[in-house]
């Protein structure tokens, strides 16, 4: 223990080292600014590096969170978990398409502060020319379809083990069209959250803090698992949930990097600061568990992955590397903190923490991401460059999605829980989800 | 006739197949168990929860053999499984009425 202890005195002394330069402003970059305000062209690698992106942020859900998820349950739900993020995949795929992507980033004319158009219903209007920035459309739409995909079906992690599937397909039709698209509208679509200067490069509160929080009113409002606290929960494979963790950081350059919506600078500096966030944020969850666990786990290190994804993703493109250390280090501590100590502490049964990872790394992110914003990099100055007013326009994003997130799903799963019925019985839930829902079982 | 049925380490079984072998042994019958003695179970931890796993995996071996050979047979199993470590298992010797080689009609001893 005590050469750990000299390890971790090393780490902690080298963070130091790192903050006393981090005060150096970073080089310029103005190639991005010049670029910015030219007349819509296509653009031949802007739109091949975005192809590209939209299959890997597609592979972050099939299969890399059906694995992560159905590799971290029991062996009577595997099959039940992952058919929810395949499921999650094909209906909001449908429902984007019809009318939750007009909703998101068409305008909405005197409520466009608020919410979309309807101008692209059923894509209307959307031809192989069209183009949205020096890229296709149908590339922007498709891209953007990838993070209302991922986007509630990490809330699966929240309601694992106990959700009907019924209530599910009810559940996530309503969640894209009344949660997802007014949020990234806010955000991204010319709304509120954007005119007010939020910054959200990738997601970190359209996508995790949204899911996030929706998971928790989930978690509280299905209640525990029969069982929870005294059963023995532990994870059916954890190999499936490390490949899956591992296909979810590969197809998150996509998610960070393709948010450049261009293959250019921004897009390399968001993918070098992801890759640094995450491997700071793995160790840093590795060392915590190790000194109050004693054990560094394998479910522990992909967590602290995960978290540090999750914290980067509003960030990716306005801090520099410097930055991105110091964001993964504190979200893979403070994702820790809130799926052990603070978990037990409250009660709750998020059963594979989506709140714990995704609200809480998200909200890490964002609001650090008012700290460490270069203006060089993304245009904004945070906190440390004399700009204190970012950290709370940050937190008046985060507290808007908690607000619309939070109340909103709660509308949704009075609305399921009266057609449908949101939990599954009793029996059906000790038995198991594979053969009561599905007629299928792993031998 | 005797049936002598040990319960030993998973990692142990190829040397004390081995050993049985040395002997003349010609079969035996290996289940994948789960269980406890003085060694109880251990702990499990999953982000902070924790569980007691009460029953082990460990492999039975079940191996029957002539009266005259009991004692060997014990002895080597003894000698190959042993590590020191508590959880080394335990061996068990019942009587056996018969035997019958399924496709010969042989009985008895022969049929081993």
């Amino acid at each position: 223990m005590t050469t750990l202890a000299k390890y971790l005195f090393g780490v902690v002394a080298a963070f130091v080292v790192l903050a006393l330069y981090h005060v150096h402003p970073a080089l310029a970059q103005d190639e991005a600014a010049a670029a910015a305000e030219e007349v819509a062209k296509l653009d031949t690698g802007d739109t091949a590096w975005m192809l590209t992106s939209t299959a890997l942020v597609l592979m972050m859900t099939i299969p890399g969170l059906a694995l992560f998820y159905g590799g971290m349950v029991r062996k009577k739900n595997v099959l039940a978990t992952v058919m929810q993020s395949f499921a999650t995949t094909c209906i909001v795929t449908v429902v984007w398409m019809v009318i939750s992507y007009s909703l998101a980033f068409q305008d909405g004319g005197a409520m466009n502060a608020y919410i979309g158009g309807m101008e692209r219903f059923l894509l209307h209007g959307m031809g192989s020319d069209t183009l949205s920035g020096t890229i296709p459309e149908s590339v922007f739409m498709t891209f953007q379809m990838t993070f209302a995909i991922i986007t509630p079906a990490l809330i699966c992690g929240a309601f694992a083990d106990r959700m009907k599937f019924s209530a599910l397909v009810i559940f996530m039709i309503l969640w894209s069209i009344f949660i997802y698209a007014p949020i990234a509208h806010w955000v991204w679509g010319g709304g509120f959250l954007g005119s007010l200067g939020v910054l959200d490069f990738a997601g970190g509160t359209v996508v995790h803090i949204n899911a996030g929080v929706a998971g928790l009113v989930c978690a509280l409002f299905l209640g525990k698992r029969i069982g929870y606290g005294t059963e023995n929960m532990a994870p059916y494979n954890l190999v499936y949930a490390v490949i899956g963790a591992s296909l979810l950081w590969v197809g998150w350059f996509g998610f960070n990097a393709g948010s450049a919506v261009a293959s250019n600078g921004s897009a390399g500096m968001a993918m070098a600061v992801t890759q640094i966030a995450t491997a700071t944020a793995a160790l840093a969850w590795m060392f915590i568990e190790w000194i109050v666990h004693k054990k560094p786990s394998v479910l522990g290190i992909i967590s602290g992955a995960v978290a540090g994804l999750v914290a980067i993703t509003p960030a990716s493109g306005f801090v520099d590397p410097v930055g991105s250390l110091w964001i993964g280090a504190a979200a893979g501590l403070g994702c820790f903190f809130a799926a052990t100590t603070m978990k037990k502490a409250i009660g709750y049964d998020d059963s594979l923490d989506a709140f714990g990872v995704h609200a809480i790394g998200g909200i890490i992110g964002a609001l650090l991401t008012g700290v460490f914003a270069v203006k060089a990099i993304g245009g904004t100055p945070g906190l440390l460059e004399g700009n204190p007013g970012q950290v709370l326009t940050q937190l008046e994003g985060i507290i808007a999605t908690i607000v619309w997130s939070g109340v909103g799903t709660f509308v949704i799963l009075i609305i399921t829980n009266i057609l449908v019925g949101v939990r599954v019985s009793q029996a059906v839930e000790i038995e198991g989800l594979d053969i009561n829902l599905h007629g299928e079982v792993i031998q | 006739m005797k049936l002598v049925m040990a319960i030993i380490k998973p990692f142990k079984l190829d040397e004390v197949r081995q050993a049985l072998t040395e002997l003349g042994l010609q079969g035996m019958t290996v289940t994948e168990v789960k269980g406890y003695g003085r060694q109880k179970g251990h702990t499990e931890i999953y982000r902070g929860a924790e569980y007691a796993v009460n029953f082990l995996p460990k492999i039975k071996i079940e191996v029957v053999v002539p009266a005259k050979m009991v004692d060997k047979a014990v002895d080597a199993i003894v000698a190959a499984a042993k590590t020191g470590q508590i959880g080394d298992g335990k061996i068990f010797v019942v009587p056996v009425e018969q035997t019958v080689r399924i496709r010969t009609g042989e009985t008895n001893e022969s049929a081993l």
